[in-house]
């Protein structure tokens, strides 16, 4: 839970009514000039009305240098990220040929796949001369070649459930199964801070959706009595069915989800638990296998586990897993199935590569090696964040790490300050987080070296110092002795 | 007579009576109080006591039901008793059919299930899937920045390949500006929120394929569907609906119609389409996946095909999984349309970017079809064979129009369901690939599709196929055909 210091909110407050006085300010000269110029709009309605790209035209645009930068090297360890020039204040970006090598913070890199890796590059490079780029054509028709087969059997026994199904997109994997699997006169209850994919697809689904209070086992078991004890809205009609629909890891708090407390209550209501694993399959658990096994959960208890191959997997596409009939009923109804394009060959060798040398079957020690090292990495980092006393959001073990920045000026102050001292990383404000709760995400990565967080944590400790986002007490250093002198008992 | 005198005469005795009473009683005499020095007349009393009655009603509690909320043992008993529908409905036979398996690259030439076919089911128009230039620039490109881009656009998942590919397309088609997105199915049902909101007014076909049908549902605009490529129902649907809607100047409207649609292979004609929009004041959204590279002089798309300049249509977008053999999608349009899409689409924010090799294999094919003209005229030449020599095919009929690189057969006569339908077209299917080695498919659809066409089969036609492939591909067709619908 983020508790907001009372002072902060009230400054966050005032910037934030100062922005937008400013805009109505600039907004009403705007309707001015442009009354002069004939407006060529010749009786269409104008394509965004005016409060609608408001927060756009006048607070994105003022730090819009601080996102959508461009890379031009693999997104590894450490990038060259491209500089930006504007001529007319922030309002367009153009590129220019200088780089700067910075340290990523911000990529979801979790395992180091991101760039050519020894394993599954020269893999890639056979399959890709062997299956060519792309199938052009969806699933049922000519898409499915020897090599989807087998990928789909190779995620089913990593995950853990008897069968899986594979598309080309997390996104769409989201947006297209909700629909297929609950309709109108079913009821969704999802977690109130799930990603957008899940609510376009509960949305689309045309069935009931509730919210229940984020990672509060308590509150889903209300929702749930009331929900089946008062049935269908306006007719009370039972329920078809209930599918509660929660994450592993949340991306914008790094926290995991209660999954065991769910689960049994899941059970205990007959409802069916379906699992958004995007962050934490291969991130998270002993070997890899996501949140259920860090968790002790059996996954023949979750019906639907979900889960995309961009974060730890260094490709693209997602998964759907389960039994053996749900998969075949999906492949038979499921859009995303029957009427998209199937995933690219090379990218579906690099998700099977992947899973290899997780699983240590390419002959090498290197997937555990990936996976102590990305559990380490995260829990030295997190707490040397929290003993200078920044604010840190998330459990151990997950691999994603917000720092609270609050305050609207802090977010291109932090972003650019990193960026000079070459640090790259991540900021989020509206409307991918609540209006208050302005934040800096950090992805830690297998591929950061204990050098490397050693400098980034010493570069964001000065710029935190500079900015002001220290909101608690930093522990006193414990004494450190010289080299070479013993502790004198 | 004398009972019609005596009623109304009995009644005004009544009436009279009635009348003196209330003049006495207005004057009895305690009626005559003098308060204060206000002479106070016997209506006042009455008055009075009106009042009272009323104040007394008033402060009375309505007759509500009582409430009762539900017990906790109530709850446990509901939640007990309550029996949900099973997850998924029982498999039946043909969900557990598995579909042919590939062994090869899905180019002109394939080996399917162990055996050697030629193929009509992939929609790799130009024949660009397997051309060493683009194969060339993957390979550079996966070694550089190897498979995936590992982040959102806003989040460095930016790379140059990317820009560079988005300058490309529209420098190609002519346009401003464009936007890649990662996945050609979520182009349209991200672009159509974006701009349409709960409110405005959308007319659109009725055989859109489910990308879009999804994007329109999620949009919440008010949507009127006109008969499928049918100008004079648009014409009306555009009249009706101006009529209606008279005051409204903020309402955004809109036409969407695909260029070559996945589900007859039509081709919307375009010029009339402008026509009718510039009467309406409608703004148009053009779905090019099967028409880029495809249809026009040089591949530019309906707009070339029709002689139209390209600033007429809004918003453009496509799917670059067909003549550019390559994954993801575009979308190209004014800077204004891109710029506000970049913040507000949610398939392009929320996901992350595409892979950076496919972004550079669709800047070799675009490279390759302007160097290369003529791939655009075989394609034409091989569709236009095709088409006209499966005329006389029995039982089936040609949906589509003979340009389209797309041939949709449907049946001349439909058995009534459409199960039925796609069963007596799959094993057509089935029987020629066994027989005489000729991969086609059928249009299979989900039960969340709207799209009332009938089904039918379709035959992707490439510039790869060479002059036998297409006479075999004729035979092999006429004479199943022949076969099943004779018996």
């Amino acid at each position: 839970m983020i508790t907001i210091p009372y002072l902060t909110a009230l400054t966050t407050y005032f910037s934030y009514g100062l922005l937008f006085a400013f805009g109505q300010l600039r907004d009403f000269f705007r309707k001015f000039i442009d009354w002069w110029k004939a407006s060529n709009l010749q009786g269409y309605a104008p394509i965004c009305l005016g409060l609608e790209d408001f927060y756009i035209r006048r607070l994105y645009l003022r730090i819009q240098d601080c996102f959508g930068r461009p890379i031009s090297s693999p997104p590894d360890a450490w990038f060259d990220v491209v500089e930006r020039v504007s001529n007319d204040n922030n309002k367009t970006l153009k590129r220019t040929t200088k780089i700067s090598r910075c340290l990523n913070l911000g990529s979801y890199n979790y395992l180091g796949f991101a760039a050519a890796d020894e394993y599954c590059t020269p893999r890639v490079t056979e399959t890709l001369q062997r299956y060519s780029a792309s199938t052009c054509s969806t699933r049922v028709e000519g898409g499915t070649t020897a090599l989807h087969v087998e990928l789909e059997q190779v995620v089913a026994d990593f995950v853990g459930k008897p069968s899986a199904m594979v598309t080309g997109m997390g996104y769409v994997t989201n947006s297209a199964i909700l629909p297929v699997l609950v309709r109108n006169g079913g009821l969704i209850i999802s977690d109130s801070l799930n990603h957008n994919s899940i609510v376009n697809g509960a949305r689309g689904s045309g069935s009931t959706i509730r919210v229940f209070q984020h990672n509060t086992p308590s509150h889903l078991e209300r929702v749930l009595r009331e929900q089946i004890a008062e049935g269908q809205p306006r007719t009370h009609r039972p329920w078809k069915k209930i599918i509660v629909v929660v994450e592993g890891i949340y991306s914008m708090e790094g926290e995991l989800c209660k999954l065991p407390e769910i689960v049994s209550i899941c059970k205990k209501y007959k409802a069916y638990v379906y699992l958004d694993e995007a962050h934490s399959i291969g991130a998270v658990g002993k070997t890899g296998r996501g949140v259920c096994e860090l968790l002790g959960v059996d996954t023949a208890d979750v019906d639907i586990m979900m889960g995309t191959f961009t974060k730890s997997f260094g490709s693209c596409g997602g998964y759907i897993a389960g039994s053996k009939e749900l998969i075949q009923y999906l492949k038979y109804t499921c859009p995303a199935h029957l009427y998209a394009t199937s995933i690219s060959p090379p990218a579906a060798q690099q998700i099977i590569s992947a899973i290899k040398v997780i699983l240590g079957e390419d002959g090498s020690s290197r997937g555990a090696q990936k996976l102590a090292q990305i559990r380490e990495n995260s829990n030295y980092f997190r707490s040397e964040l929290q003993k200078m006393g920044f604010e840190v959001l998330g459990d151990n073990d997950s691999p994603v790490m917000p720092i609270m920045l609050y305050n609207p000026a802090k977010i291109p102050a932090f972003s650019r300050e990193c960026l000079k001292q070459n640090v790259a990383v991540v900021t989020v404000a509206f409307p991918a987080t609540p209006l208050l709760l302005a934040r800096a995400r950090i992805c830690i990565s297998a591929a950061h070296t204990r050098e490397d967080m050693v400098k980034a944590l010493e570069v964001i400790s000065r710029v935190g110092d500079l900015v002001g986002i220290k909101y608690f007490p930093a522990e006193p250093k414990k004494p450190e002795l010289e080299d070479g002198r013993k502790k004198v008992e | 007579m004398d009972l019609a005198n005596y009623v109304p005469s009995a009644f005004t005795s009544l009436l009279n009576n009635a009348s003196e009473l209330i003049t006495f009683a207005y004057d009895v005499p305690f009626a005559r109080a003098v308060v204060f020095g206000v002479h106070i007349g016997g209506h006042l009393f009455v008055e009075g006591l009106l009042l009272v009655v009323i104040i007394f009603l008033l402060s009375q509690k309505s007759y509500k039901p009582p409430k009762r909320p539900l017990t906790t043992k109530e709850i446990d008993e509901l939640c007990d008793e309550w029996v949900p529908e099973s997850l998924i409905p029982p498999v039946t036979e043909e969900m557990k059919k598995e579909g042919p398996v590939l062994s090869s690259a899905a180019g002109p030439h394939i080996i399917i299930n162990g055996k050697e076919a030629v193929n009509f089911a992939s929609a790799n128009y130009l024949g660009l899937m397997d051309h060493k230039k683009l194969l060339d620039s993957c390979t550079s490109s996966l070694e550089k920045y190897g498979v995936g881009s590992c982040g959102p656009r806003q989040f460095y998942g930016t790379i140059d390949v990317h820009l560079d590919c988005e300058t490309r397309i529209a420098e190609f088609l002519g346009t401003p500006d464009s936007i890649l997105y990662s996945y050609g199915l979520s182009t349209m049902f991200s672009a159509i929120p974006a701009f349409c909101k709960k409110g405005d007014l959308i007319i659109v076909d009725e055989g859109v394929h489910w990308g879009i049908q999804n994007g329109l549902y999620l949009s919440r605009s008010t949507i009127v569907y006109f008969k499928h490529n049918d100008m004079q129902s648009l014409q009306s649907t555009l009249e009706k609906v101006t009529q209606d809607n008279k005051r409204a100047k903020k309402l955004r409207r809109y036409i969407v119609v695909e260029a070559v649609y996945q589900n007859s292979g039509q081709i919307a004609p375009l010029d009339e389409i402008i026509q009718l929009k510039e009467k309406y004041k409608f703004r148009v959204l053009l779905d090019e996946s099967n028409s880029f590279g495809v249809l026009g002089k040089s591949g530019r798309g309906l707009t070339e095909h029709y002689d139209v300049p390209i600033d007429k249509i809004d918003i453009i977008t496509a799917a670059m999984g067909h003549a550019l053999a390559s994954e993801g999608g575009f979308c190209t349009g004014s800077h204004r349309v891109i710029d506000h899409q970049r913040l507000s689409s949610s398939g392009y924010v929320f996901s992350a970017s595409l892979p950076p090799y496919l972004a550079s294999a669709a800047i070799a094919a675009i490279d390759v079809i302007e160097e290369n003209p003529q791939l655009i005229t075989k394609l034409r030449d091989n569709s236009k064979t095709l088409s006209t020599g499966l005329l006389g095919i029995q039982g089936l009929e040609l949906a589509s129009d003979i340009m389209s690189p797309l041939v949709f057969l449907r049946l001349k006569k439909s058995t009534g369901s459409l199960k039925s339908d796609l069963q007596l077209l799959e094993d057509l299917a089935d029987r020629v690939l066994k027989e005489h080695g000729v991969f086609v498919t059928t249009s299979k659809r989900s039960f969340v599709d709207k799209c009332n066409l009938p089904v039918g089969i379709r035959i992707y036609v490439s510039a790869a196929h060479t002059e036998s492939d297409l006479q075999k591909a004729c035979e092999s067709l006429k004479s199943v055909a022949a076969s099943v619908f004779t018996d």
